[in-house]
């Protein structure tokens, strides 16, 4: 009787060992498959953009020689040359442009950005509900709607071919988008120290300024690097409002490009597609943890 | 701090009422307005009733053709996207290492895919004699003319917002990573299978999410224009012709304010209708944590 129970228990004992072996082995193989399909993704994904960087060294014969991304003599007559562009100006001139329409545009969206978040945050007002359901509402609704009456609005002020109209809306907190990001992580910051320096005698501006920005200086940058990327990235707004090369960013200095007889020059378009997304990725991966705090805490477009 | 601080708020965010005023909400009304104009820039406003729709609906066959390829691509390019994103999110949800480097390298060309230079990349790609074809042709297949033919247009224009399924990935890996992991031990212990699982519990505890992505990506993707601008042109016979592209052009060209604003409406009028059935299908299929319905 006490045999046979012994007996059994050592069956199930070996059961069990089988049956954990079998488990490991499962896990093991869906590992390995895990991997792979994340490999051979990851290769696709990025096969592009190494395409990319190997043929702006190469000769247009070498590019339209073959798939391979490695150039086998590389030069940079690709950059030398596209440098030049067809236009009077080099693309020093439009790397120059953009810099001055994205470097206010960043500035005034994160302090304006700042300000209104802070005031949806920590005051009651009449109209705060009907005001931040408009924040809300605004974040759904798309700009091609309010497009026309935005670009008569600039004309009658005058400001077409400049970089007014593409500056002046980030001043009054124009993207919803962040400032409903800063008031997320307003709401998770804790009122204490604001109380205690009311309680000092900090009117509420000062307590803005050294108390409440301090602590939110990462999701300030978070929303400043957004903004850098995405005015980067923005080809409709300089498209519409800018008509002199002169004042060109590099996204439209591209598109010119490839409109003009240098289109059949493929290395120096693609040694200038180079340098237009080198910003993006350096800031992209000296800074990735605002990056994925942020998406993670606004839930992103893109 | 008393009486005055209810009011103290109002002027912290007063930057934002003005802006919300003079660059959204009177441009919104305006072009309801102007659509019911024929208003060309340094022109009178003729007030034409609902003359433009009638075109639009009746008589305009670019605005058909536009409409349909517009539904296309939208139909076409948000499920694969967030199917695709949903589909690498629950591969890298688990204790894999070097999780990290596979979520950067996989959201990288969200952060470049906008980017006029990656259009350009495309166009060169795809293009006739581009790195694709010598790939097709070097593994013994026909190369194709991906530009000349309506039904490949579109199609590279898809592949390149799929290229982009980052940011939707990230927020899916965010929501997976915070399902609590009891559960699963608790659908195992029932006998469910990995697929089973997935469906009886990922899935419902994902929709809040899939239904946020859906969204937001829905309204992008019909508001689609740098692709068929910079890639394709529209062509090949307007197969690639998107409505934000009709609309640009009869704006910014042929500065016929009034017919592009409504065209920009109607375009309007379909994200609001679609966006509207999702919230309202939304209490069939969207599961809240906590909700008492099952």
């Amino acid at each position: 009787m006490s045999d046979s129970i012994i007996h059994s228990d050592e069956k199930i004992l070996e059961e069990a060992e089988q049956y954990l072996a079998a488990q490991k082995r499962r896990q093991n193989i869906t590992l390995v498959i895990r991997y792979t399909i994340l490999t051979v993704v990851g290769l696709i994904m990025l096969y592009p953009l190494f395409w990319l960087i190997g043929a702006s060294f190469m000769t247009n014969e070498e590019i339209f020689g073959g798939v391979g991304f490695m150039p086998a003599n590389p030069v940079m007559d690709g950059y030398i040359e596209g440098w030049q562009t067809s236009t009077p100006y080099t693309f020093g001139r439009f790397f120059w442009n953009t810099f001055l329409i994205i470097a206010p545009k960043t500035i005034c969206t994160v302090i304006s950005c700042t300000v209104v978040a802070y005031g949806f945050a920590r005051f009651d007002f009449p109209g705060k509900k009907i005001l931040f359901a408009a924040v809300i509402g605004t974040l759904l609704l798309p700009n091609v709607v309010t497009r026309i009456p935005q670009y008569m609005l600039f004309n009658e002020l005058g400001w077409l071919d400049s970089y007014l109209p593409l500056w002046v809306p980030s001043a009054f907190a124009g993207d919803a988008f962040f400032v409903f990001l800063l008031l997320q992580f307003l709401r998770s910051i804790p009122r204490d120290m604001e109380e205690a320096a009311r309680v000092d005698g900090a009117n509420s501006f000062q307590t803005l300024i050294y108390v409440v920005v301090p602590m939110l200086v990462p999701a300030m940058i978070s929303v400043g690097l957004f903004q850098f990327m995405w005015s980067m990235d923005d080809f409709l707004g300089p498209l519409i409002y800018i008509s002199s090369v002169e004042k060109f960013p590099v996204s439209l200095a591209l598109k010119l490009s490839i409109d003009t007889a240098e289109s059949f020059e493929w290395n120096r378009i693609l040694a200038m597609s180079v340098l237009t997304l080198l910003p993006s990725l350096v800031v992209f991966f000296l800074s990735q943890k605002y990056f994925v705090e942020g998406i993670s805490a606004g839930g992103v477009k893109g | 701090m008393s009486g005055d601080s209810r009011l103290l708020g109002f002027w912290y965010v007063l930057p934002y009422l003005i802006g919300l005023l003079v660059f959204t909400a009177i441009p919104f009304l305006g072009s309801l307005y102007l659509s019911f104009t024929d208003y060309r820039l340094m022109h009178d406003i003729d007030f034409v009733g609902l003359q433009n729709y009638i075109d639009i609906l009746t008589s305009d066959r670019t605005f058909t053709r536009s409409f349909n390829v517009t539904m296309l691509f939208v139909a076409l390019t948000v499920p694969l996207k967030l199917a695709f994103a949903l589909f690498i999110a629950s591969i890298l949800n688990s204790k894999l290492k070097g999780i990290g480097l596979f979520r950067t390298a996989y959201y990288v060309p969200s952060i470049l895919g906008g980017s006029i230079a990656v259009a350009v990349l495309w166009r060169y790609m795809f293009a006739d004699v581009g790195m694709i074809n010598m790939l097709l042709t070097g593994l013994g297949f026909n190369a194709i003319n991906w530009f000349g033919n309506p039904g490949t247009a579109l199609f590279t224009i898809t592949i390149l917002r799929l290229w982009q399924f980052g940011s939707a990935m990230v927020i899916f890996l965010a929501a997976l990573q915070s399902i609590d992991k009891s559960l699963y031990e608790a659908a195992a212990i029932d006998g469910a299978k990995p697929w089973r699982a997935f469906f009886a519990v990922t899935l419902p505890l994902l929709t809040p999410v899939i239904f946020f992505n859906l969204i937001m990506q829905m309204v992008q993707a019909f508001q689609e224009f740098n692709g068929p601008y910079v890639i394709t042109g529209g062509g090949p016979l307007k197969s690639t012709y998107l409505l934000p592209l009709y609309i640009y052009e009869m704006a910014f060209k042929k500065f016929d304010m009034g017919y592009a604003s409504a065209i920009a409406w109607v375009l309007f009028a379909v994200i609001m209708v679609l966006t509207l059935i999702a919230f309202w299908s939304s209490k069939y299929w969207v599961y809240y944590a906590g909700d008492k319905r099952s």
